[in-house]
């Protein structure tokens, strides 16, 4: 099958490729780029394990063809880490709060939360439920994560509130 | 390095030791994406597999054309098992003592069976390749329902098994039938229930469900052809058995054999058993001199690879009319499915189902299992669960509410008088095991009282008054839950697997400037050993946990151990890691005791240190010990510091907790809300009390799943009708519930640390309490049983047979 050229923003840097167009975006992340932190859960959509950040949406990237993000601002898990290396709050929180146990889902959800946390500074625990029911967790029962989602919002609005 | 001046407690905390919710060194990599599981890895030249499966349930396998297949682009190699067959590997041997078709030979079994393997220059061109591949088949009679099975005229399934009388676990009394496994006195049991005051009988049925990791089953193989050496990666949840059965049935030596787990994401039971992907991955690796992966996708994995449960448990309790337990039968068939692929030790068909009689003191019991072959998946493994234990604990649970509705009782009280009480531990149970410790009616009373369950049954009969006076539509339910599991598996002279027994282990090495590494024989699937059994470390040793690497899943470094499933990472292994570390310590005692120039007895360990009795200023800190073993020669003393140990557990251990529901049902929509969780679990001693609740949220949430909507299906033609997160239930952050935990500690006599092991605890206790609720909601109105999962509709219609529609 022939090849096209695919062209766009991935965690800040130009990028691009040659693939076939039925590609999908987390099979040219993983397997052409080598970003491994999207996961493939279930290549269905329902479990968001693939969830990365494009154009400063959530997508689930096992049912978008990387030539739909030609051009586009593509953000994965690689991106959310502070640029001195450290956790960011939500890493750091999801960490202090227990908010993961294999990790499957993790950058997948840290990445939703990302975006959830700028569509919802202040978000109420069922406007955490509602904004990552799109994640799935096998291990957690989430609890923990709202957990650690809720008090990222706290510090991150904290922080906000001291630069102002 | 005498410049401490910290204060016992002090040096107690920088050790983060046992007892300390210490935060997981795990998260550091998983928060940033930096995991490493199967699918991440990719080697020169690696190539890809997927497979051909079966639209059919039973059928005769006529053809199979790989030509238009192979003509694709990319497409490498389609291997069947005729390509198989020379080297003996179309079927393995499975853990149960069984064997299964490796590739489809002459027939298939069940929907989704493996059928051919297409290998491929990447993932696309292999699917391209599973789609080119032509196959004929002559559909044969289905039977999915194990009853139907067992009938005289029931098409014959396994005809390879054909004229063989005699199975692995005994005789095999019908073409469809596998095994009959007894526990118990029949007489005896016979006739307590013949002469009873009270006698309950019901049909329990615990349905067909699946493990469902978010990551699925997948491997990499990669044969070096000039050193000879296999290199299989993979999500295997017990690396070393998994080196032995590929050495066994390859032929290749073990010494040229390495396999490594790496990262796995989530396993629950669903990575223990040996997979056509995997043989197929191994072989297509020999064969075209390049690593080959395979990673099953969600479909594949719900439709093939290892379900749970599909247990029919016909039951009959007997009692005094005061509600005195006096004997339980039990009957199961269990739906194995095409081949019996369970993953339970070798002496146990139905795993440890004989702890059916649950948490009671119930003298006289007799249990029966046959298992029986259907179309449908092989499986049966232990989703989150020891052995068939959630079956057990899910039976007895509900056998108890059914005999209180017989004797119009509270079933809280009626699991209060018949409890095993605290003095009769280490218990006798009538089917066979040994419980070693527990303290039920403490925990008991302590989990009544936290809910103010005097309060709920008010409130609840206020609610009855209310739905039949028209003035509400809502039901409200309390669902009662009380079990003891049996974990950590187990004493080598009765559990094994394959003939491996199930010991485990730990090697620790302190390196010379007092930090050290350890490596396990288990290996974490999101339980954080990593932070965990070095917390064991530190305690035992006096090492900070922070200065401790922990190493699990390559065969090459770590010794040898069974793997972690059935609860038996803490029990067994976190033993061995205890026993290790006192092998450490008696050596740097005599070290520190040379050091201090006094004899090995006039030195104690304290918190970090060796110190002279009675002298607590005169010590030498772990760090200096293990300095000192490295570069001093200490007359009879080896040099360096390290030790393993090989636990075999004298004992299992019996884990137990008290959970309860509250459930608000709505009668015209079937939809419930779940109100109140309150989880109370009594693991022993707890090493890490927030990965101990983690763990309770998890399993509870699974356990929510299972009771509430979450099923394998099929229609009568063998239809897999759940097989993509369409259909099968998992629940999003929005149904699940809220969980308050709570705890009591009965340490284990017999483990080194007091542990029991929690990991499956909520699975199996949560089962009943959620499905208990929806039962005790409807129990007004004469509701006895209704099977699981209670999902809107069937909880909609328990109402409409209950006329409560109107």
């Amino acid at each position: 099958m022939s090849k096209m050229h695919v062209k766009f923003t991935l965690n800040g840097e130009e990028v691009e490729g040659l693939a076939e167009p039925r590609t999908l975006l987390i099979h040219f992340l993983r397997e052409n780029l080598r970003i491994t932190g999207p996961h493939i859960g279930c290549e269905t959509s329902h479990c968001g394990a693939c969830t990365v950040d494009m154009d400063g949406k959530s997508v689930k990237s096992c049912t978008v063809f990387v030539a739909q993000a030609n051009g586009a601002d593509v953000t994965t898990i690689e991106g959310l880490t502070n640029p001195d290396g450290t956790l960011s709050v939500i890493q750091e929180m999801f960490r202090e709060h227990h908010g993961l146990q294999c990790g499957y889902c993790t950058p997948g959800m840290i990445t939703r939360v990302h975006r959830l946390l700028q569509e919802h500074p202040s978000p109420t625990e069922e406007d955490v439920r509602f904004g990552i029911a799109g994640n799935l967790c096998r291990c957690t029962g989430y609890q923990n994560i709202v957990k650690a989602v809720l008090a990222a919002a706290d510090q991150l609005n904290a922080q906000k509130e001291a630069a102002e | 390095m005498k410049d401490e001046v910290t204060s016992t407690e002090e040096r107690r905390e920088n050790l983060k030791g046992m007892g300390c919710a210490r935060k997981r060194v795990e998260d550091v990599r998983f928060t940033q994406g930096k995991g490493n599981y199967v699918d991440d890895i990719k080697m020169d030249g690696m190539l890809f597999g997927d497979f051909v499966r079966s639209p059919y349930a039973h059928a005769r396998v006529t053809s199979i054309n790989k030509e238009a297949a192979l003509a694709i682009p990319g497409v490498v190699a389609v291997l069947t098992a005729e390509d198989l067959a020379p080297l003996g590997l179309h079927w393995m041997p499975t853990l149960a003592g069984d064997k299964q078709m490796v590739l489809a030979d002459g027939k298939v079994l069940f929907q989704g069976q493996e059928v051919a393997f297409v290998v491929a220059n990447d993932r696309y061109a292999a699917s391209d390749g599973v789609e080119a591949v032509e196959v004929d088949y002559e559909d044969l009679p289905v039977v999915t329902d194990p009853f139907k099975a067992l009938e005289p005229d029931a098409p014959v399934l396994r005809e390879d098994l054909e004229g063989q009388t005699e199975g692995a676990h005994g005789p095999r009394k019908h073409h469809n039938h596998i095994f009959t496994w007894e526990q118990g006195d029949e007489a005896a049991t016979e006739q307590v229930m013949s002469t009873a005051d009270v006698v309950a009988e019901e049909m329990v049925y615990y349905h067909r469900t699946h493990p469902n990791p978010l990551e699925t089953c997948g491997c990499v193989a990669s044969m070096d052809k000039v050193t000879g050496k296999l290199t299989l990666y993979g999500t295997f949840q017990a690396p070393h058995a998994i080196r032995t059965i590929v050495s066994l049935i390859s032929s290749i030596p073990e010494h040229k054999i390495r396999v490594v787990s790496p990262d796995i994401g989530g396993g629950f039971g669903n990575k223990v058993g040996a997979y056509s992907g995997y043989v197929c991955s191994v072989v297509a690796s020999i064969v075209t001199g390049k690593p080959v992966k395979w990673v099953e996708d969600k479909m594949d994995n719900l439709m093939s690879t290892a379900f749970a449960r599909d247990y029919w448990m016909k039951g009959k309790i007997a009692a005094t009319k005061e509600g005195k337990i006096t004997g339980l039968h039990c009957h199961v068939i269990g739906d194995h499915g095409g081949f019996d692929a369970c993953a339970d030790p070798t002496k146990f068909p139905a795993g440890f189902f004989n702890i059916c009689t649950g948490s009671y003191d119930i003298p006289t019991a007799y249990l029966s299992v046959d298992g029986v072959y259907t179309n449908k998946a092989p499986g049966g493994v232990a989703y989150r669960c020891s052995f068939r234990v959630t079956e057990a604990a899910y039976f007895i649970e509900r056998m108890i509410e059914v005999l209180a509705i017989k004797l119009d009782m509270d079933s809280a009280e009626l699991r209060r008088i018949n409890f095993i009480k605290k003095e009769q531990f280490p218990y006798q149970s009538a089917l066979g095991w040994e419980y070693d410790s527990g303290d039920y009616h403490t925990a008991w009373d302590k989990a009544l009282e936290a809910v103010d369950y005097k309060a709920l049954r008010a409130e609840q009969a206020q609610r009855i008054e209310d739905f039949k006076a028209g003035k509400t539509r809502k039901l409200m339910g309390v669902g009662l839950s009380f079990f003891t599991e049996i974990v950590g598996a187990g004493p080598v002279k009765n559990c094994d697997i394959l003939g491996l027994g199930m010991f485990d282990s730990c090697e620790i090495r302190i390196h010379p400037t007092g930090s050290a590494i350890a490596r396990l024989g288990t290996i974490s699937q999101g339980q954080g050993h990593a932070t965990a059994f070095a917390q064991i470390i530190a305690s035992e040793i006096g090492i900070p946990a922070d200065d401790i690497t922990l190493e699990e899943g390559d065969t090459d470094t770590a010794p040898y151990g069974l793997g972690t499933y059935g609860s038996r990472s803490m029990p067994v292994a976190g033993a061995a890691t205890a026993m290790a570390s006192r092998k450490i310590k008696a050596k740097a005692q005599m070290i520190a005791a040379y050091l201090l120039e006094v004899h090995d007895d006039d030195v104690e360990f304290d918190v970090d240190r060796f110190a002279v009795k009675g002298n607590p200023e005169r010590f030498k800190t772990m760090k200096e010990i293990a300095f000192a073993a490295y570069n001093q020669a200490i007359p009879g003393v080896e040099p360096g510091l390290e030790a393993v140990s090989y636990y075999d557990p004298p004992n299992m251990t019996y884990p137990f907790g008290a959970y309860i529901c509250v459930m608000e049902l709505d009668v015209d929509t079937g939809e419930h809300e779940i109100r109140k969780f309150y989880a109370l679990d009594d693991c022993g001693t707890r090493v890490n009390p927030m990965i101990i609740e983690g763990q309770v949220h998890g399993g509870a949430t699974e356990g929510y799943a299972i009771a509430m909507g979450q099923e394998i299906a099929y229609d009568e033609m063998g239809n897999h009708k759940t097989a993509t997160l369409m259909d099968f239930f998992v629940p999003t952050a929005m149904e699940t519930p809220t969980y308050q935990t709570d705890f009591t500690v009965t340490p284990s006599p017999h483990h080194p640390i007091g542990a029991k092991g929690v990991g499956e605890s909520p699975n199996v206790g949560s089962v009943p309490a959620f499905s208990n609720a929806v039962h005790d909601a409807f129990r007004a109105f004469g509701l006895v049983q209704s099977h699981m999962p209670h999902d809107h509709w069937r909880v909609w219609r328990i109402a409409d047979e209950l006329g409560l529609h109107g």
